[in-house]
């Protein structure tokens, strides 16, 4: 029991508590945004203009997958004209946020994780460290700063284009009139519960840009063991990232549908 | 004058002990270094060179024992007192320790623009100072990526001047450099030694580095120092440890890395 307690519950708690700390530093050091706003657009462009592809073919075709699937679900009531709605309530509350989150955290939650993972195996992070140059108002409030803004702004970009990937398989393979699919989806958004929807994704996208900002930062800054460790590192950045992001989710929609 | 500045300890480990997990890695490690004075710590690998360096910047705390920078303690203090120390320390890390991202004017640059001590041309200048010195002007828009592991090791130096250190701490500054790279690096020290008047401690297994640079050498062997004396002395010592490490026989009674083998001339 002991050993079990030291070698797997320990380590557990010290990540959290580490990972806990980490953010709160990253928030203390936000006074320092406008001297690191260079660092923070560098950050901003790699989450959002180098994602910018893989987020609109998933998000495209993520919309047009379940646009198909609904649709002919649907027409077996004659409903088949709701998608567009059903559509926008599903991507702006749930789906975009999750799918942006979890694509950003296998590609550049990764490389981040690696690449703090490498500093620290490589002495850099000591480095800086010894010049007095902290390494959380260095890489990590940047990083958390970045990803909290880009993420859900690639949320309300991946809604758009899921939905446009509806209208296109609503109208082309379902015969849903383009007009009436847009009149649905734009009722919805200007109305008072789909504008719940949209910030409640976009609230998602903020804490899941925290989240996986963190969790790589925190993943990477705890490497030991040079290469070997740098690869772990990297892996379990991500599937902490997924975790986290997945209950975060759940935790987000419990409180606002309740 | 001299013998004022001989007299003040820049630099002191006092009864410093240090564990990870089971593994003990100081075991009572004794040092002054005198201002102005260039201290080379020797030993076998995993004998705690290293580790003594980082309990000097700081980087890690004794379980037992104290580090000094002129005579103020700097285990387990505060941040604001550890960053006030440091402001008298460079350190030049074995790899060189570069941020991979910024050019090599950048990494220069890295610790004024960070503490804003300077911006624009007074930035600019100190830089300049700082590469032209090292002989780096040409290298200066290059990424570290793409210079050799000396220039590296040279960039590593000009980064630890800018702030205008007293104290040098140099870590393996020779090591994977060819002979005349290693005498580049060596002259250096001697330089910054003569014309600024640095004090430093290197730690090296590079014992005609060794022997060049020093003003004293520490011989340190399972955690603690065997040896403080001149390069004469070191070579005088009838030490066995001291005679097969500095020869780099294989045969006698070291124990190599901690390892199990034992290698002793009865085998």
């Amino acid at each position: 029991m002991k050993t079990f307690y030291r070698e797997n519950i320990s380590p557990a708690l010290y990540a959290v508590g580490f990972t806990v700390i980490l953010l709160f530093r990253a928030f203390s050091q936000t006074h320092h945004v406008f001297f690191k706003r260079r660092e923070i657009l560098e950050q901003m462009f790699i989450a959002g203009i180098g994602s910018l592809f893989v987020v609109s073919i998933v998000s495209i075709f993520t919309g047009m997958i379940m646009g198909l699937n609904t649709g002919l679900g649907l027409r077996d009531f004659g409903a088949e004209g709701q998608i567009g709605l059903l559509l926008t309530i599903t991507l702006t509350r749930e789906m975009s946020p999750f799918m942006t989150s979890l694509i950003l955290a296998a590609s550049v939650g990764s490389a981040m994780a690696a690449e703090i993972g490498t500093m620290k195996v490589s002495e850099e992070i000591d480095a800086l460290e010894v010049m007095s140059i902290d390494p959380v108002r260095y890489l990590v409030m940047p990083r958390v700063f970045g990803f909290s803004v880009m993420v859900p702004i690639l949320c309300i970009y991946s809604s758009a284009l899921g939905i446009l990937g509806g209208a296109i398989v609503g109208h082309f393979q379902l015969g849903i009139d383009m007009m009436s699919y847009f009149q649905d989806v734009f009722y919805r958004i200007s109305s008072i519960p789909g504008l719940k929807d949209l910030y409640t994704g976009i609230f998602k996208g903020y804490v899941f840009g925290l989240i996986i900002a963190t969790v790589s930062c925190s993943q990477g800054l705890r490497t030991t063991g040079g290469a070997i460790g740098v690869g772990q590192t990297t892996r379990q950045a991500v599937v902490t990232s997924f975790l986290m992001v997945i209950f975060f989710g759940y935790v987000i929609t419990a409180i606002f549908y309740k | 004058m001299r013998t004022e500045k001989l007299d003040t300890i820049a630099i002191e480990m006092r009864n410093v002990h240090k564990a990870f997990g089971e593994r003990k890695i100081l075991k009572g490690m004794n040092i002054k270094v005198k201002k102005g004075e260039t201290m080379v710590i020797v030993g076998p690998s995993g004998t705690g060179k290293s580790v003594s360096l980082k309990h000097l910047t700081g980087l890690l705390d004794p379980d037992e024992g104290e580090c000094f920078i002129f005579d103020e303690s700097i285990s387990f203090c505060d941040e604001k007192k550890k960053k006030k120390l440091r402001s008298k320390l460079g350190v030049l890390f074995q790899s060189g320790a570069l941020i991979n991202w910024l050019t090599v004017y950048e990494n220069v640059a890295l610790p004024l623009r960070e503490h804003k001590i300077a911006d624009g041309e007074e930035l600019d200048q100190i830089v300049m100072e700082k590469l032209k010195w090292l002989d780096l002007v040409p290298a200066k828009d290059t990424l570290p990526g793409n210079i050799s592991g000396g220039m590296k090791k040279r960039v590593g130096l000009a980064r630890a001047l800018t702030s205008r250190p007293e104290i040098v701490m140099y870590d393996e500054p020779t090591s994977g450099l060819d002979p005349v790279m290693s005498n580049v690096i060596n002259d250096l020290v001697i330089r910054m030694q003569k014309e600024l008047g640095l004090t430093s401690i290197v730690v090296t297994h590079d014992m005609s580095s060794a022997y060049r640079i020093a003003d004293r050498i520490s011989f340190l062997y399972e955690g603690q120092v065997l040896f403080c004396g001149t390069s004469d002395d070191l070579q005088k010592s009838a030490d066995p440890v001291i005679q097969q490490f500095i020869h780099g026989r294989t045969e006698g009674p070291m124990i190599l890395d901690h390892s199990e083998l034992k290698v002793s001339k009865s085998r």
